[in-house]
């Protein structure tokens, strides 16, 4: 705890997540699923193989441009009248405190897959609106991969220590104004560490990228 | 005193270590400004300062790391600035030692990304940087420092805004990732040649990693730079270590390896986070006994490299040819014209990828036209660009206005085509690429013409050469254009080309350029004189050649000389080369002519597209497809077939088919079953915009058709269309105008985060009877609902669909909106009421 913020660079040759793309959740970040009932789990669907050849095609330029990074800092969360107390939110967020609830200790993070996905999706923005979208999706679910496998060191860590993991919780969430992120990028000095910065509207660049925070809990 | 640059020439420059981590252990608290102890603790830093000082550094950074306007108001940046140079003064004054002793103002990155990554423009972050500096040149630094910047772009904002509001001397360093490479993908090289072009006067590396990591990022900058180079690295790599940060490279091994790069070249050394005076110390009495043999082993020197760059790499001449695309310009296009005028941005965008794809290494960008506002249009499509595409490109203009916004705005060294021998033009060229760096084409012409004799070509580049030395432009930093004029008209012009060429490459030991295409101007089968003028050209020491990527006899000539000259290792280019060519058939046309009317890829099948169009058509209908979707248009569109689509439609209109009629008959009926598949939930979206994708293939061979036969409209209606204020997701409104455009709507895309006034202001200008508006943040429905009102109050005739990810029914209904469209389609079908079509 304290004032280390730590960096982790993934080599997506080690991480098997990170290595392999889930095609079905491209396809649902892309929107694709809700744009027919259901995806039917007939393999000859021929549509379906056409976008999965689009998808194919995105991850050949894709891939070799993305970067894993994630910074994350363990903080305490101390609690006043059950509103607990974070270097981050003075909005005092029910929802956050809520999915905090029963937690002494957190772990606040940034993860992002760097700009290179920006760069192609600005690209196909011009040539090609349907690979923009397939690029859109792949960074988002290649971001939410980054998170997961992140999320996973963490569970094992604190299980190490008897403690439990509350699912992770980001800035525009439900009651938690997206303002916090101008604090909650500077204490993890994410500018510095793995590049993200925020806009005059609070959003981070690269765009593909997240901040969140996993409260712990004993499991007693 | 001494000034710092005079002191470099003969001295290492010892430089402070880190401070965060120190202030930290004082009590710093996360996220805390620590800009602000310079009022609150000023005795704290002082102390530290002064630490750095007694070790050794002759150069202390005040602590202003991140004191720019973003951060703090006018007032407190100049009470924070001020105290910073106060505070350390206060140290260099209580050391004792004994050292020459500098302070610099220090600017680290100001933390908002520029375009095309963040929403910053460049003019706008210059601006904040600006500010800084005129504070602190006011109140007394010694130099700055630009420092810890990870982004080409943001490093030139910095260096800019230095150098335009003081006279100080500029260190500048760049943090490099793990990769060897700017978290933007710029690398040494490309660095080395913006800022030297920018005249920093000494640049390097800092932060981010340990000096063991650092080392091929060493080896680049002691290769290429011609300035000092400068080395403040981390104390190694940082770990946990029970709560507490702790770096691997203690000050023993780290001032080794520092004394080993003060031995390589480098000359100005300190460190960053982790390091303590110790670190500083350390290195200091490694490196300062034998300080005079290292000074002399290396001398800053010029390395006579000539190189450009773009925003992630560089391109250096030597003897590897260099080929600029000439693509980008409207000289002789029709289509490219129009496109110009139409600002159609998308269009260019596609001719540069497609020289890109061809192997170009460079693009020249030209877009004069008589009627056209140049400096706006050539700023815009440089920025644009330089968005999607790496290579270096070419600023090609005679307007020394739109020669200036380009240059202040590429992101790199570019070339810059051209100046000339006439007094006048080298007066405001020159100026130019002295400012802004470049490496400047210069065409052996003076006011009396393009001399005959190559004698009197060479004097001019001699001209040329000392006029430039006035400015401080090297003669490496020339690129001399002998001038290929047509030898239809002269039979000795090649020759006169040829010989100038040699004494300038063999004898002036300058680079050299030419357009090689107007050597054939007037001939028949063009190519064939061209390609063999340009393998001339190179024999005789030709650098560059401004050519067509898609000729493939050009292609041909570049790929056999490298491997002969043994420029292509085990000829590995040559061969990749040689398996995808296509010797031109016996009914092969002019490749030149028939390349620059293909499509993505046509370089290799050039021959034989017509054919292949409508060999492909014959050979659906005959599996039955043709059934299915009534043509192979029909088809080819249906199935997102781009290439295909485009060769029918082609084929169509060699066979006479009325544009109109392609349209009617074929484009909008087979999108109509994509639309209707789409909307039963058969097809992906993605396969809605493939189609779309492919019907604009259809389309632009259509535009191309109808650019030579002008009069006939294919125009349902008008639509403006735009992200709103504040929204920055632009993805959905590129859909909807995608698949606007395909139903025919002649579509006015205002781009995003647009403000109310500007959407009204291009409805009105257009007297389009819709708006689309798109949001993607519950945080800028405001900006949507204020935008509909204002077109109410100024426009009630005017319809409004809105859309986007926020977006509800009931949401459209209660900020106003006429029509609430859930996608693209049922944008189209609402448009198509309105205009009642």
């Amino acid at each position: 705890m304290g004032n280390v913020v730590n960096l982790k660079i993934y080599d997506p040759n080690k991480f098997h997540s990170l290595l392999t793309v889930n095609k079905n959740e491209v396809m649902r970040y892309g929107g694709m699923m809700t744009s027919r009932s259901l995806v039917s789990p007939d393999e000859s669907d021929e549509a379906k193989a056409e976008v999965i050849k689009l998808i194919d095609e995105c991850m050949a330029e894709a891939m070799p441009v993305l970067t894993y990074k994630v910074c994350y800092r363990r903080v305490r969360v101390d609690w006043e009248d059950n509103v607990p107390v974070l270097p981050f939110d003075h909005f005092g967020s029910l929802n956050l405190a809520n999915n905090l609830k029963g937690c002494n200790e957190a772990v606040m993070f940034g993860a992002t897959i760097g700009v290179g996905i920006d760069r192609l999706i600005t690209k196909y923005n011009h040539l090609s609106p349907s690979k923009a979208l397939i690029m859109q999706a792949l960074g988002a679910e290649r971001v939410e991969a980054l998170c997961d496998l992140f999320n996973d060191e963490i569970k094992e860590e604190a299980a190490g220590s008897g403690l439990s993991c509350k699912p992770r919780f980001s800035p525009g969430y439900g009651d938690l104004p997206l303002a916090v992120q101008k604090e909650f990028v500077a204490i993890l000095d994410c500018a510095h560490l793995i590049g993200i910065n925020l806009n005059e509207s609070m959003l981070m660049s690269p765009s593909k990228s997240v901040t969140a925070i996993i409260g712990l809990y004993g499991s007693i | 005193m001494s000034d710092i640059r005079e002191y470099l020439k003969d001295h290492i420059l010892y430089l402070d270590g880190g401070m965060g981590t120190l202030l930290q252990k004082r009590g710093l608290k996360p996220g805390e400004l620590p800009e602000r102890w310079n009022i609150t603790h000023p005795e704290i830093i002082t102390e530290l300062q002064k630490g750095y000082f007694d070790a050794g550094s002759n150069v202390i950074y005040a602590n202003t790391f991140g004191a720019n306007s973003l951060k703090f108001d006018d007032e407190e940046l100049t009470a924070i600035i001020h105290g910073a140079l106060d505070v350390a003064r206060a140290a260099r004054e209580q050391s004792k030692a004994t050292q020459e002793k500098f302070i610099a103002l220090d600017i680290g990155p100001m933390g908002r990304l520029l375009k095309p990554y963040g929403d910053m423009d460049f003019d706008e972050a210059v601006e904040v940087y600006a500010k800084t500096v005129r504070i602190g040149s006011k109140y007394g630094a010694d130099l700055i420092c630009i420092e810890t910047m990870n982004d080409s772009y943001d490093t030139k904002a910095a260096l800019l805004a230095a150098k335009e509001n003081s006279d100080l001397p500029v260190f500048v360093t760049n943090a490099y990732g793990e990769d060897g490479k700017l978290m933007t993908g710029a690398s040494p090289a490309a660095m080395i040649a913006m800022l030297e072009g920018m005249h920093a006067d000494a640049i390097g590396a800092n932060c981010s990693l340990g000096p063991v990591q650092l080392r091929g990022v060493v080896e680049e900058y002691v290769k290429y730079a011609s300035v000092p180079v400068i080395l403040k690295p981390n104390a190694g790599l940082p770990r946990s270590v029970d709560g507490e940060t702790v770096y691997d490279v203690m000050p023993d091994e780290f001032s080794s390896i520092m004394q080993e790069y003060a031995d390589m070249g480098v000359r100005v050394l300190g460190g960053c986070c982790g390091t303590t005076p110790d670190y500083i110390r350390a290195t200091v009495d490694k490196t300062l006994p034998d300080m005079a043999k290292t000074i002399e082993k290396n001398p800053v020197t010029d390395k006579e490299i000539t190189i450009i760059s773009s925003y992630t790499h560089a391109v250096e001449f030597n003897d590897s040819p260099v080929l600029i695309g000439e693509r980008i310009n409207p000289t002789g296009k029709k289509r490219f014209k129009q496109a110009l005028r139409d600002e159609d941005i998308d269009y260019i965008l596609g001719e540069g990828l497609k020289q890109q794809d061809a192997g170009a290494h460079v693009l020249d960008v030209n877009v004069g036209l008589p009627e056209i506002d140049e400096p706006a249009l050539l700023d815009k499509v440089t920025c644009e660009l330089q968005a999607i595409i790496d290579l270096p490109l070419q600023i090609d203009t005679t307007d020394p206005v739109a020669m200036e916004r380009a240059l202040r705005h590429y992101n790199g060294k570019p070339l810059i085509n051209s100046v000339n021998g006439k007094q006048a033009v080298m007066d405001e060229v020159f100026p130019l690429a002295a400012k802004y760096g470049g490496l400047v084409v210069a065409l052996t012409l003076d006011e009396d013409g393009i001399p005959d004799t190559s004698c009197k070509r060479v004097e001019i580049a001699r001209k040329i050469i000392d006029e430039a030395a006035k400015y401080g432009i090297k003669p490496k930093d020339l690129l001399f254009d002998t001038l290929a004029m047509t030898i239809s008209a002269d039979t000795g012009a090649a020759l006169a080309t040829l010989q100038s060429l040699h004494i300038i490459r063999k004898e002036l030991g300058c680079h050299t350029s030419l357009g090689v295409s107007n050597i054939s101007f007037g001939l028949p089968q063009r190519e064939l004189v061209t390609s063999t003028f340009f393998a001339l050209a190179l024999e005789e020491g030709l650098s560059a050649a401004i050519m067509n990527p898609h000729s493939q006899e050009m292609m041909k000539v570049y790929h056999t000389y490298r491997a002969l000259h043994d420029l292509d290792e085990n000829c590995m280019d040559y061969i990749e080369f040689a398996q995808n060519y296509v010797p031109a058939g016996p009914a092969g046309g002019n490749g030149a002519g028939t390349a620059a009317g293909g499509t993505a890829g046509a370089s290799g099948a050039g021959a034989g597209t017509s054919e292949g169009g409508s060999g492909l058509a014959s050979g659906q209908a005959t599996d039955g497809s043709k059934d299915e979707y009534g043509s192979p248009l029909k088809r080819a569109i249906v199935k997102g077939l781009k290439e295909q689509a485009a060769n029918i439609t082609r084929d169509l209109i060699s066979k006479g088919n009325a544009s109109l009629e392609i349209v009617n008959d074929e484009i909008i009926p087979a999108l109509d079953i994509v639309g209707q598949g789409f909307e039963a939930k058969k097809m992906y979206l993605p396969q809605l915009l493939m189609s779309a994708e492919a019907s604009q293939c259809a389309f632009e061979v259509i535009k191309e058709d109808m650019a030579s036969h002008p009069g006939e409209a294919v125009s349902r209606g008008k639509f403006v269309i735009a992200t709103v204020h504040g929204d920055i997701h632009d993805i959905g409104k590129n859909i909807v105008k995608l698949i606007m455009e395909n139903y025919g709507f002649e579509v006015y895309d205002l781009g995003k985060d647009v403000p109310p006034e500007d959407v009204v202001k291009e409805a009105e200008r257009t007297g389009a009877p819709i708006v689309g508006l798109s949001a993607l943040m519950t945080t800028t429905v405001p900006a949507m609902e204020e935008t509909i009102k204002l077109l109410k109050e100024k426009l009630p005739e005017v319809k409004t669909v809105v859309g986007g990810a926020v977006l509800t029914q009931e949401y459209a209904d209660a900020i106003g909106a006429d029509f609430y469209a859930k996608d693209a389609m049922a944008t189209v079908r609402y448009a198509l009421e309105v205009v009642g079509g």
